[in-house]
């Protein structure tokens, strides 16, 4: 029996696209769990100053190695461009380095676009309970969308979810020149822009200890902000 | 009337000089003569200003500032926005080659997609 939200297919034409930056510790178990569902990962190493970039190799990742760290911004427009390389490509989804999404989501996210006559679908984490997020954070991830939405025209529950899926057609239309932060601002004020068809699916993020110690700050939306504003 | 309204008039002259400089669209060749021909500008002011100090006294209660060495002050302050502004600019334009560059060399130097699995 194949269960009702299991993938049936391989997913061999789908690029799992992951930004790497100093994550030794957890990389290689992040690929090897992923490469179960999605048999394509490249990890677009941003310049670590760690064995990352050779744990994920290890892992079986393909891998990019920016000589110089740019930022996460960057480092996924250069997955974007290999994905883009690959001819037999037909969907991508990024995904974070450091555990905190999950591949069930991811597959059911490149399910949807399958099925459905989308260019993208974006993570949601406010869709249902199931992400457990400080009250603080809540709130400041929420002025986001307010800013997002007013901004783009685009209609998110939220705006910085690392966690999208998009048909390579959708990819090639998106070109990420934020290269710190405000990339994930920029992508949906692409969205808006080039009228790509969007969706949104709830997702599960894992917030751990490790994730915690090194995720978003809440300074960091200021930051955002300001690189959104000043450019 | 404000009996400093001429010098604020002159430096928000001044700053709106800067953001018009900024914004100006126009092709390279005019906006660097531009830029030359405000540097050189700035020269011979500083020159005039060393050659007869007593001068920026004069200019400065022309425009309502009590002494020239404020004037000069506030001449510096508008002058410093601008060299701010101008080098952020500069400073992201060559952000945003370096980030070219380096995206061009990782991905040339990256394996080809297919080549693990086949």
């Amino acid at each position: 029996m194949i269960g009702p939200r299991e993938p049936t297919l391989d997913n061999s034409d789908t690029w799992l696209v992951v930004p790497l930056y100093n994550e030794s510790s957890v990389i290689f178990d992040v690929v090897s769990e992923a490469l179960l569902t999605f048999p394509k990962i490249v990890c677009v190493d941003d310049g670590s100053t760690d064995s990352s970039a050779e744990r994920a190799e290890q892992a079986g990742a393909y891998v990019v190695r920016h000589p110089i760290n740019l930022g996460q911004g960057a480092a996924l427009q250069t997955g974007f461009d290999y994905v883009i390389r690959d001819s037999t490509a037909r969907f991508a989804v990024t995904f974070d380095s450091d555990g905190q999404h999950l591949t069930a989501d991811a597959a059911r996210m490149v399910e949807r676009l399958r099925n459905e006559d989308l260019d993208v679908i974006l993570g949601s984490r406010f869709l249902d309970n199931r992400t457990s997020a400080s009250p603080m954070k809540r709130a400041v991830l929420k002025l986001a969308i307010k800013f997002t939405n007013l901004t783009t025209g685009v209609r998110l529950s939220d705006a910085h979810n690392g966690l999208r899926a998009f048909t390579v057609e959708g990819l090639a239309r998106i070109r990420i020149r934020q290269n710190r932060m405000a990339h994930a601002s920029e992508i949906v004020a692409q969205i808006g822009r080039t009228r790509l068809r969007y969706a949104e699916e709830p997702v599960h993020i894992v917030y751990t200890d490790y994730s915690r110690s090194k995720g978003q700050s809440l300074w960091n939306s200021v930051n955002i902000l300001v690189e959104l504003i000043l450019k | 009337m404000d009996p400093q309204l001429l010098i604020k008039l002159v430096l928000l002259l001044g700053l709106g000089a800067i953001a018009l400089l900024i914004l100006w669209p126009g092709r390279g060749a005019r906006r660097l003569a531009l830029r030359r021909i405000s540097l050189l500008l700035l020269v011979a002011c500083a020159a005039v200003a060393v050659v007869f100090p007593q001068l920026s006294n004069a200019v400065a209660t022309l425009f309502g500032v009590g002494r020239g060495a404020d004037l000069l002050l506030y001449g510096l302050v508008v002058c410093f926005v601008g060299y701010v502004i101008a080098t952020r600019a500069h400073h992201s334009r060559i952000d945003i080659q370096v980030t070219e560059l380096a995206r061009a060399q990782a991905l040339a130097q990256a394996v080809e997609p297919g080549s693990i699995h086949g």
